[in-house]
């Protein structure tokens, strides 16, 4: 194998899993080290500066960290990143001072945002400080988008997003609550914008045509249009019997709301087994701690009425076959079953909807009916009109959103200055290291054998008196000093110098995790069944070092399991092994605006 | 030395013994050696050959006497049993508990100093007796625990880290062990595993006193220029002319040996030596010819490592057949057959009268 180059910015960044996994970067092992010390603010600002929205995404993240961090190769259970996420944003103090200043002298730059969700929130964080001015359509009375109106108040309490919402807000954005924008061209011909974003979300539930569909229609409900109904207190009630028809995420937010209204008896149907599931992990626990039935195996057949009113569903039992990797081969019906009812819902999907794009401003739209977007720079093939959040690439999920905010301001910025879009600035990696004498190192690399911590919930007596009674409690302070700990530190990186190593194995005797090996090189398939452990997560390059001096050798890192204690650095005689704290740079439209300005011509 | 201990967690998939522990349950204490010493690559090896052999760590007695060396049985099987003697006195020690206990495994580990110094007259009685232990000299060159002087393995001409060259020619434990009757002889290095590894599980199923004289930089006081210790100095003129390859008795010989390449032997419990020459010539059942070869080699320079004598046929007595020790442990046997008592005395002094 050819040696590893480490100085390509991806090489360190990915060796932080959690921070590789995030879609906006978030540099995780620093704030959790800011909450080991107690620095809650500044955890949050780390987080901020990533992620806009850590408080909510303290609680409701998709957490695409979590699957992969770390922690859960060596040991069964990952951080509880999103968990300590919230810990900052819940222990910190008022960040009032600590918010980017917003120019008084305007740059003459008028920018549209359509949708006051997270996308378009993240674009007037972005763009507010470069002295834009920044204008935020809304259908709805409130801002927060699908975050107010999908995810009930009892998972993300209102002031939560208030709050949050309020530090954007608060830069001077021109916010137009309770304006529906109607048609794109008016907005462009005669708005008088400078760049227009699009983040308007995938608003539009899927429905489910089955027989029975329509003369039933006063009892079938379409999740994401009923969660919005209940969250604006246009719907109070619910029968008692329920279903609810898909599992995913929505799913389970749908069944444990009807719980809170009424309901007594809530059944989740799904068309195929559990690993088929689309709902998070943790979502599908907290709803069956709530006594939540899922039903596998169940395809809905039709409405069933009685006396004009519904009745209940049918549904065909499944009966599937899997191939050893777990993947369905064939499908049979077994036969029917009736479960009553007295309200459906439906939570299979949601897609885009653009009534109100006329198909002929030079914005291209696909087979699928949604807009072309350029996936790095976020605009459409009009020039000026960018997409971000669902409305870009179809529902995904808050962090997503963020990102292509951060994104697509970047591309706004570039557009109203008359700069090429692609040329953005790189990411970047800093390494510095954390040696700070003979035995000492400045992060904490004892590997802490706690298990994960529960988070505490309201007892099940009290959670349902009322709909948003926040079910989930925070982390204790020993919960958090305990789960702290747990972190590996992955962006405290093993750096090593080839010509400095004389080839003495003490690296390779102490390494607890069997993750370094000094080896003849050979191509990566043989060299990864030569290791002292063999590299089996094919999807973690192996690191390989230059030839040693001595025999030519190579040194062979498999990050896999690395648990950054640092012993290896610790036991190298020659230093070759260095411990160095990793800050990956991920440029934002703060950065471009300086960038560019530094290229201007400087006049004496 | 390092202060941070090594942490509990290990790969996952760590392959296990018959006795079903890792590799990790052989190891022992925290090392005090200076990082990036080759004791502790030494003590790494004996780790992995205890887990190989599936040794019961409470059937392992470890030995040493004083030096860095000697600090080394505290880093390996923690399980096992071990006695820290007085400097160069470890032989002594080693005696008394084998004359005791036959049946345990018993592996001493000392220095070029504790040996080759302090000890030699204990070194050469334990090769004479055909101890049956396995004996490892950790031989830097140095003395290392009171920094740096010369100890009687230098080479002349070697240079001190200040400078000094050695004039008084060193001792050479493999040829001392071959003139003195050793039956297993080898020399090996820390910096490579792939050879120490077999010869220390060979040498612990050894039946008498088998030598694994392992070059061991001292990288603080000898891994400089002008050393002859170093570990880019050795790994220059180090000539493996044997390799073995052990198999235990359980296990069926899976390597593909070339036709004429390898040779087995077959040690007293049914295990398995696969000697590879790499030196067509080379004879290691022939003592005076393994000593002609170490000695030619050593005057050119060069290491000759390798398992470089094995006389495993049992025909040269070892220690306990010399002093018909019973089969059992002293501490099994019954009060009786321990202490024949007053009569059994008067009848023994009575021969002297």
């Amino acid at each position: 194998m050819d040696a590893t180059d480490t100085s390509h910015p991806d090489h360190y960044h990915r060796v932080v899993d959690c921070q590789w996994a995030c879609p906006a970067h978030t540099d995780v092992p620093e704030y959790i080290r800011l909450i080991a010390q107690g620095r809650f603010t500044d955890a949050y600002m780390v987080n901020r500066h990533s992620n806009v929205f850590p408080g909510i995404l303290g609680r409701v993240c998709d957490r695409p960290c979590e699957p992969a961090c770390r922690r859960g190769r060596v040991e069964a259970k990952p951080v509880a990143i999103c968990r300590l996420k919230r810990v900052a944003a819940d222990h910190r103090d008022d960040v009032t001072a600590r918010l980017p200043k917003i120019p008084k002298v305007k740059n003459g730059k008028r920018i549209a945002c359509i949708g006051a969700g997270c996308a378009s929130l993240t674009v007037a964080n972005d763009l507010m400080p470069l002295g834009y001015e920044v204008t935020i359509f809304e259908q709805f009375a409130t801002p927060g988008g699908l975050m107010r109106t999908n995810i009930p108040a009892f998972r993300l309490p209102a002031s939560v997003l208030d709050e949050e919402i309020g530090m954007i807000l608060g830069m001077g954005v021109d916010l137009r609550l309770g304006h529906r924008v109607e048609s794109l061209r008016e907005m462009l011909e005669e708005g008088g914008f400078d760049a227009v974003f699009v983040g308007s979300g995938a608003p539009k539930g899927k429905e489910l045509e089955l027989p029975g569909r329509e003369a039933a229609a006063a009892n079938v409900h379409i999740g994401i249009s009923w969660l919005e109904s209940v969250a604006f207190g246009h719907i109070e009630r619910i029968g008692e019997r329920v279903l609810i028809i898909g599992v995913g995420n929505t799913a389970m937010d749908c069944c444990r709301t009807s719980l809170r209204l009424g309901a007594r008896e809530v059944k989740v149907m799904a068309r195929k087994p559990r690993a088929f599931f689309k709902a998070s992990a943790w979502e599908l626990e907290d709803a069956e701690e709530e006594s939540v039935k899922i039903i596998v195996n169940r395809s809905p057949k039709a409405f069933v009425l009685e006396h004009g009113r519904l009745a209940g569903m049918t549904f065909e039992c499944m009966e599937y076959e899997l191939d050893s990797r777990g993947r369905i081969t064939a499908e049979r019906v077994t036969g029917e079953e009736f479960i009553p009812a007295d309200d459906v819902i439906l939570a299979i999907g949601q897609e885009n909807a653009f009534p109100w794009i006329e198909r002929d401003l030079g914005i291209e739209f696909n087979k699928w009916d949604v807009p072309v977007v350029d996936p790095t720079t976020f605009q459409s093939t009009r020039p000026g009109v960018f997409f971000g959040g669902d409305a870009a690439f179809g529902p995904k999920n808050i962090i997503w959103a963020v990102e292509h905010g951060h994104q697509a301001a970047i591309s706004i910025h570039r557009h109203c200055q008359g700069e090429p879009l692609a040329e953005r600035l790189p990411p970047g990696v800093t390494l510095q290291s954390r040696k700070m004498g003979m035995h000492e190192w400045s992060y904490a690399n004892d590997y802490a054998p706690a298990e994960r911590r529960l988070m505490p919930h309201v007892s099940l007596k009290e959670r349902f008196k009322k709909i948003n009674i926040e079910v989930e409690l925070g982390f204790s302070a020993e919960q958090v000093a305990q789960e702290v700990q747990r972190c590996l530190n992955c962006d405290v990186q093993t750096v090593f110098s080839a010509k400095l190593c004389i080839e003495c194995d003490a690296c390779i005797d102490i390494c607890p995790v069997d993750c370094l090996t000094i080896t003849p090189n050979a191509p990566e398939e043989e060299l990864r069944t030569q290791l002292k452990a063999p590299a089996k997560n094919l999807s973690q390059p192996l690191y390989v070092s230059a030839p040693l001096p001595q025999t030519r050798r190579v040194m062979v890192k498999d990050e896999d399991l690395c648990v950054h204690c640092g012993l290896c650095a610790e036991r190298c005689p020659t230093a070759a092994w260095d411990m160095q704290k990793s800050h990956v740079h991920w440029p934002h439209a703060e950065d471009e605006a300086r960038s560019l300005e530094q290229r201007k011509p400087k006049i004496a | 030395m390092t202060f941070i201990a090594k942490p509990k967690v290990a790969h996952p998939s760590l392959p296990r013994n018959a006795l079903g522990f890792t590799r990790r349950d052989y190891e022992g204490a925290l090392s005090t050696l200076c990082a990036g010493c080759g004791h502790d690559s030494i003590t790494a090896a004996i780790v992995e050959a205890c887990w190989g052999l599936s040794l019961e760590p409470q059937n392992l007695v470890k030995l040493s006497g004083i030096g860095c060396s000697s600090k080394t049985t505290a880093y390996f099987v923690s399980g096992g049993h071990g006695f820290n003697s007085v400097h160069g006195r470890m032989p002594s020690i080693a005696t008394g508990a084998n004359a005791a206990n036959r049946r345990l495994s018993y592996i001493g580990v000392s220095g070029d100093g504790d040996t080759l110094s302090i000890g030699l007259g204990q070194f050469c009685h334990a090769v004479r007796r055909n101890l049956d232990m396995l004996y490892i000299i950790e031989n830097n060159g140095v003395y290392g625990l009171t920094k740096g002087q010369f100890s009687a393995s230098a080479d002349i001409g070697s240079k001190a880290k200040k400078g000094e060259t050695n004039l008084q020619p060193p001792i050479d434990p493999v040829l001392l062990a071959l003139d003195l009757g050793a039956t297993f002889v080898a020399r090996s290095f820390s910096g490579d595993k792939r050879q120490l590894v077999p010869l220390i599980e060979a040498g612990l199923r050894h039946r008498g006193f088998a030598l694994i004289d392992v070059l061991s930089p001292c990288v603080t006081f000898n891994d400089h220029e002008g050393s002859t210790k170093s570990y880019a100095y050795t790994r220059e003129h180090y000539e493996p002319a044997v390799l073995a390859d052990f198999v235990p008795r359980e296990r069926e010989i899976t390597a593909d040996y070339g036709a004429g390449e390898a040779s087995e032997v077959t040690l007293h419990d049914g295990s398995r030596i696969v000697l590879r020459k790499l030196d067509a010539d080379y004879d290691p059942a022939d003592r005076q010819a393994a000593a002609a070869k170490v000695q030619e080699r050593m005057s050119s320079g060069e290491y000759l490592t390798g398992l470089i004598y094995l006389d495993a046929s049992g025909e040269r007595p070892e220690f306990h057949q010399v002093n018909r020790t019973p089969e059992a442990p002293l501490n099994s046997l019954p009060y009786e057959a321990l202490m024949p008592g007053r009569k059994a005395l008067e009848k023994i002094l009575a021969r002297y009268r």
